[in-house]
């Protein structure tokens, strides 16, 4: 009686042991013909690659790991080698790319639109230029009714009410893109400012990321602040026309986003690394700005990177759009490849 | 043959217990060799910024990423300024909580109150800084700095600390969002030390015909002196150490000026905001290093002070 009891517990213990094994056994199969890419970068890409990655993992064996450290960060860690890619809304400069044998290409584009909060003057109402610009962020023009803006907006009603500048104080691309407009717009702001993912503003207040910076515009009364156009959306703004290389005074839209990116000149030969600042050409918004890709060319898991981009530059643009980026110009888009054919790094 | 494994027993007990001490005396090394680990790592990586700069990393007030030149003065001032106003606010605020539940409100309903200020003490930082981002900022742009600079606005010296555009955010905003954060944690501390004071002193005080608040002053405060002070120079560290809550609404610019009122910058807050985009062995990461071990000086420094001020009173307790 004890033996059979023992011997059912056994069988039972057995089966549960096999029934467990498998399970594990599947799993790692799974696993096995999932191939899995890390990358590390640029927070402003971020939703874009996980958006294209949860339709990638549909059609493909790839799944994506990506962490939203900052473009440094992901120039940093394709350095180190620490993961397949690195993405970075600086490109890298043609030295050091060469040195550690990296290859760069851009993904996709954003516009930086200027958001204001002041009474009585609604959306795209207000009108800008980038010397006007320089000048409320360096503290030189303090009034919202201060003659050279008046000039600019001889139809509004402007309030006199304290101008707040309000910048990221985190580092980040976006004030990198920003500042390098003011420097290319102000003579003065080069010299005594410069551009650099921070930099030491002479005034205004910080918020941490776009977000923040968008929730201070909404809350104090005359401020003005930078952020990418899908947190304006987001966050219901006011926009302000800025006035492009032209002459015209343009509303940031996709559409002058879209011109932008096709008057620019890409330069191929130096890792696509473009001036999109305030290209010349009709109905251009002057404030855009690509993010980039770094992929070290001999490592073995590259082509699995390549594909997955790949596949984001050739199927991606619809989750692009409704992401409100602003996609590659298709010339853009066939250098790429070529880039890759040349390379070796499409096709299996 | 009972002897021997009565021996073996107790060989057995030796042994474990030996096995225990080691365990134990691991552990306590184990976390001295990280702390000293964690002081090196941070000299070493400070020592390009330290090595640039010499000691006017120490006195010069900018933080320019562009032109590479880094200075310490604006995030410690604005570390000393907010957890000095923090600690000034929560001192009284977590007395008074104290010496009402211990002392004066009716055990029933001090039974309740006080699980709750316990749980204050346990709230995540983030949540009062989201609090403090919605709720105290706009009141202080929109109520409290209009309020202050029309009536105290004429004074020289109150028209300085006033001054500035209202943003709401600035040194006060954050020292009171310290200081609505430590308080409870503060109070927690006391309520415990008052209620440990024994309560046959207490008695025999009353017996004397002491007042409430001469057994406070004379009799419980004397007793738990040593429990009060390190309750504040732990609520201390803790608004030094701050970092989430304080970004919310110090303002995060490097500036340093009178007015209570401007936006200004922490050590912490600035080490958060800039790390993630700071190349690693550049002079930025270093210096950012460097606020790290001002900071973990200041901190040593508040406790070193504390010690020796309960030292120095308890002396004299022993002399009186």
């Amino acid at each position: 009686m004890p033996l059979s009891y023992k011997n059912r517990f056994q069988r039972k213990t057995m089966l549960i042991c096999c029934i467990s094994l498998y399970i594990i056994m599947v799993n790692i199969a799974k696993a096995e013909s999932l191939k899995t890419i890390t990358g590390v970068g640029s927070s402003f890409a971020a939703p874009l690659y996980q958006a294209w990655a949860s339709e990638v993992t549909k059609e493909t064996h790839i799944q994506l790991n990506y962490q939203a450290l900052g473009s440094s960060a992901g120039q940093n860690q394709v350095l180190a080698k620490t993961v397949h890619f690195g993405a970075s809304d600086i490109p890298m400069t043609e030295q050091k790319r060469k040195n550690s044998n990296l290859m760069q290409f851009p993904t996709a584009m954003g516009g930086i639109v200027i958001v204001v909060h002041i009474p009585g003057i609604q959306s795209n109402q207000l009108q800008l230029t980038g010397s006007v610009l320089a000048d409320i962020y360096s503290g030189k023009i303090t009034k919202w009714n201060d003659p050279a803006i008046i000039a600019l907006n001889k139809n509004q009603n402007l309030p006199d009410i304290d101008i707040a500048p309000i910048h990221r104080a985190d580092g980040s691309g976006t004030t990198a893109v920003f500042t390098n407009y003011l420097s290319e717009q102000s003579a003065d702001w080069k010299t005594n400012y410069g551009s650099n993912t921070s930099i030491d503003w002479p005034t205004g207040m910080g918020g941490k990321g776009n977000s923040s910076v968008a929730s201070i515009v909404k809350n104090v009364e005359g401020s003005i602040g930078y952020i990418e156009y899908a947190y304006m959306l987001q966050s219901h703004l006011d926009a302000v026309k800025l006035k492009n290389k032209i002459g015209q005074f343009v509303a940031a839209t996709p559409i002058t986003f879209q011109n932008a990116a096709n008057a620019a000149n890409w330069d191929y030969d130096k890792g696509f690394n473009t001036n999109l600042i305030d290209v010349s050409g009709d109905q251009v918004w002057p404030i855009i700005s690509a993010t980039y890709v770094l992929v070290p060319i001999q490592e073995e898991r590259t082509k699995d990177v390549i594909q997955f981009f790949n596949w984001g530059i050739q199927n991606g643009d619809k989750i692009t759009i409704q992401l409100h980026y602003v996609s590659l110009p298709d010339s853009v888009k066939k250098k790429i490849i070529s880039l890759w054919k040349d390379s070796n790094l499409t096709g299996q | 043959m009972t002897n021997v494994k009565k021996n073996i027993d107790i060989n057995r007990k030796a042994s474990s217990s030996s096995w225990f001490n080691g365990l134990v005396w691991i552990s306590s090394f184990l976390i001295l060799f990280i702390f000293i680990g964690l002081i090196l790592k941070l000299l070493w990586g400070s020592q390009q910024a330290f090595a640039t700069f010499g000691i006017e990393f120490l006195t010069r007030a900018i933080w320019n990423p562009v032109t590479q030149q880094y200075g310490a003065v604006s995030a410690v001032l604005g570390t000393l300024v907010t957890s000095l106003i923090g600690i000034v606010i929560a001192i009284p605020l977590a007395f008074g909580s104290a010496y009402a539940l211990s002392e004066i409100i009716p055990i029933r309903i001090s039974r309740i109150v006080t699980p709750i200020i316990q749980l204050l003490a346990a709230v995540p930082s983030i949540i009062f800084g989201m609090w403090g981002f919605f709720f105290i900022v706009p009141l202080m742009a929109r109520y409290v700095q209009p309020f202050l600079k029309h009536n105290f606005g004429h004074i020289p010296i109150l028209s300085a600390l006033f001054s500035g555009p209202p943003f709401g955010v600035g040194l006060f905003t954050g020292g009171l969002i310290l200081a609505v954060m430590i308080t409870p944690f503060i109070a927690a501390v006391m309520q415990n030390a008052f209620q440990n004071t024994p309560v046959l002193l207490k008695e025999s005080a009353y017996s004397l015909g002491a007042t409430k608040w001469e057994i406070m002053r004379y009799v419980t405060l004397a007793w738990s002196k040593k429990a009060v002070l390190g309750g504040i120079i732990l609520g201390w560290g803790r608004a030094l150490g701050e970092t989430m809550a304080i970004t919310f609404v110090i303002g995060n610019a490097n500036k340093i000026g009178w007015s209570l009122f401007a936006p200004s910058n922490t050590i912490s807050s600035l080490i958060a905001l800039e790390f993630p985009e700071s190349a690693t062995g550049s002079l930025k990461m270093s210096s950012l290093m460097g606020l790290g071990v001002i900071l973990m000086v200041i901190s040593f420094l508040a406790l070193f002070c504390s010690r020796y001020l309960l030292r120095q009173s308890e002396r004299k307790l022993r002399g009186n």
